[in-house]
């Protein structure tokens, strides 16, 4: 794409928006006491098109980057009390994981569920659960984040349900609903129904929080997991913007403004242990959405052409042998993140090839992040290695591999992405990709050529004997099973089968929007499972191809 | 899947590998089946979501010597024991291995319930072979 050079701003432009910044009350000088200008280089700057040194012409002087640590395990009881913890100990954002019943569609009572409830999340049946793990926390003043995808709208309205009995209105909910359905194709699995009616789903709700939820981020277009699954950076980003892509040509088929939804749309990415392909990766993510947005989608507001993101230290890098050393691993990862200027961190806990964190661990990782933004200094200059050939190359370098794949999804889908990422996920092209790069990493290490410490070498130690785990109680899966059924007993089911056949109406018409009945069902108390039932009938479920 | 004639010789080791339940992390058991591939054994790989019953009936189809799950979203303990009663009462005596994350203290509980071996995070290849060929030939 073309360059377009004269319509970049001027180092005056820059200067004028730095000065309307408000800045945080801190000295920005070195630890010796040399003063440092807040960037350095010349335009394009930080804050002007097309974003490749950062969004914001102050960088982490205005605001640091949130400090959002995901949790979850357990009864939403257990759940809400590590939330008021993290609050307590300077986390400004809460981020809730779910249990894999939860993730699928499926109630705690469900035969699936054997086993998973509570383990590797909470687990949510009914709004009652969405309750208490909310209890006590002003959702009108914390910004939270919902790693659900297959059945978000069902977790998105018990949450504007919680809101409400709290006296919030949903248009002052701040948070994000993960939602990036495509990427569960490809990488993490945890689809329900088949890729086109799923996304139906992803631009109802992208319409109902547009019109409805200014603060709210409809979908977080996540590369975190394709590279969890295995990918290369440069694979995690060209899937993860051509999902964006896709999701940004399903909305203007169906006539929606690409400035107003371009502007909720938010990106997760995994923050790797190569510090300068991470680096290089994060820049070039800000730099191709710019240009994507503007050029190929006509975006004319610069705000729907930020690629604002969420980093997370990568869970795959992190090793049960030696698992202290996990701590140096994250250090360097979320430094890596601070460098490429992302919006919010969650930082692994060093336990979690063993088990879920410990509260200690989370602590630690926590720690780990605050070290970075207020000890190193790092926060004073926005882009600090903008300019440094190796990082400007590695840049570059990300943005061709991103191109040539987007070449290949164009022609894939005859000149749309979208049309091509569906026939990518068919034709097994993304999980193909994917297992080979996981393949060939694996072998590099097996024969030697990589070293991992404390896997392949430096192993004095290994035998050091097991850190402290989280344990999950097992009476967590009987409990959680009488909780639901204390509320299905409760509830009026008149109310909730009519709520149900509503959904099953809506489902069946594509001109009408989903969100309205399904905030309907969950204050009925209708289940997740039941919610995602009543779709499941109109849309079929998704079945993969077990390819290896 | 095409069904192989009986051969009760079984010149090659094979091995049904599947995701037990609802846990979609995939990316271990990938690795793996292409190592035991490649290590010459005859890989039957699932998919994600299966059952106790369609991983047995697999196993008897494809007359496996092996089963091998992976777990990553700790039901290991409620998952293995249902996996290895489902096939006691199919009368199936064929080494479960599991790999994943299992927090050591779990390993002697597995065991005792009958697992034939487990392999964790990052187990070199050679492990995970000789892990197979292991635990088929304490049962030939």
């Amino acid at each position: 794409m073309s360059d377009d050079k004269q319509a970049w701003p001027s180092k005056s432009d820059w200067q004028r928006e730095y000065d309307a910044t408000r800045l945080r009350d801190v000295p920005f000088e070195t630890m010796s006491g040399v003063p440092v200008d807040p960037v350095y280089g010349d335009a394009p700057l930080p804050g002007q098109y097309p974003f490749t040194r950062g969004l914001h012409a102050a960088g982490y002087r205005s605001r640091l980057w949130t400090m959002r640590m995901f949790a979850g395990f357990g009864t939403a009881e257990d759940t809400n009390a590590r939330f008021k913890e993290i609050l307590r100990n300077g986390g400004t954002g809460l981020s809730t994981a779910f249990d894999m019943p939860t993730l699928m569609g499926y109630d705690s009572d469900s035969p699936w569920a054997l086993g998973e409830v509570g383990r590797a999340g909470v687990a949510v049946d009914t709004l009652r659960d969405m309750e208490d793990l909310y209890a006590d926390i002003d959702l009108g003043t914390v910004s939270t984040s919902m790693t659900i995808n297959g059945p978000a709208a069902a977790l998105l309205a018990m949450y504007i349900a919680v809101g409400e009995q709290g006296g919030v209105a949903k248009a002052d909910l701040a948070g994000t609903i993960q939602n990036d359905i495509l990427k569960e194709y490809q990488a993490q699995k945890e689809y329900i129904y088949p890729p086109r009616p799923s996304m139906r789903i992803v631009t109802d709700m992208i319409r109902y929080t547009s019109a409805e939820m200014p603060k709210w981020h409809p979908v977080s277009i996540s590369g975190y997991h394709i590279r969890e699954a295995g990918s290369t950076a440069g694979q995690e980003l060209a899937f993860t913007l051509a999902n964006g892509f896709a999701y940004v040509e399903a909305a203007l088929a169906e006539g929606q403004d690409v400035n107003q939804f371009g502007r909720r749309l938010s990106f997760f990415f995994n923050a790797h242990s190569d510090f300068f392909e991470e680096i290089g990766k994060f820049r070039a993510a800000r730099r191709i959405w710019a240009r994507w947005m503007k050029e190929r989608y006509g975006a004319t507001d610069e705000r729907a052409m930020m690629c604002r993101f969420h980093t997370q230290t990568a869970g795959v890098s992190l090793t049960a042998q030696q698992p202290e050393n996990n701590i140096a691993r994250v250090a360097i990862q979320a430094l890596s993140a601070a460098l490429g200027g992302t919006q919010s961190l969650h930082t692994d806990s060093f336990d979690e090839a063993l088990a879920l964190p410990t509260e200690k661990a989370a602590r630690i990782a926590l720690r780990t992040q605050q070290v970075v933004a207020h000890e190193t200094g790092v926060t004073n200059v926005a882009d600090p290695l903008g300019g440094a050939p190796y990082v400007e190359w590695m840049t570059d370098e990300m943005e061709r591999q991103a191109e040539a794949v987007f070449a290949h999804l164009d022609e894939l889908g005859n000149g749309s992405i979208l049309e091509g990422v569906y026939a990518g996920i068919d034709n097994g092209y993304f999980v193909g990709e994917i297992a080979d790069a996981s393949y060939r990493f694996e072998r590099e290490i097996n024969n030697d050529q990589r070293i991992i410490v404390g896997v392949n070498e430096f192993t004095d130690g290994n035998e050091d004997g097991e850190t402290n785990l989280l344990r999950i109680d097992h009476s967590v899966e009987e409990l959680q099973r009488k909780r639901l059924e204390a509320v299905k007993q409760e509830r009026d089911s008149a109310a909730v089968e009519a709520s149900l056949a509503a959904i099953r109406t809506a489902a069946a018409d594509p001109t009408v929007n989903l969100m309205p009945p399904i905030i309907d069902a969950v204050k009925t108390y209708a289940t997740e499972e039941e919610i995602s039932n009543a779709m499941r009938d109109v849309f079929g479920t998704y079945v993969e191809q077990a390819i290896v | 899947m095409a069904i192989e004639s009986t051969d009760t010789e079984q010149p090659t080791i094979r091995v049904v590998l599947a995701k037990l339940g609802l846990d979609g992390h995939d990316r271990g058991i990938k690795v793996v089946a292409r190592i035991l591939r490649d290590a010459g054994m005859e890989v039957i790989y699932l998919g994600l979501r299966q059952t106790t019953a369609s991983i047995v009936a697999a196993a008897e189809e494809e007359d496996a010597d092996a089963i091998g799950l992976s777990m990553h979203n700790a039901g290991h303990l409620a998952l293995a024991p249902s996996m290895l009663a489902a096939l006691d009462d199919a009368d199936l005596d064929i080494p479960l291995i599991i790999g994943g994350i299992i927090p050591e203290a779990d390993i002697p509980v597995l065991e005792d319930a009958g697992v034939a071996a487990i392999l964790g995070p990052g187990a070199p290849a050679e492990e995970v072979v000789a892990a197979v060929r292991g635990a088929v030939a304490a049962r030939a």
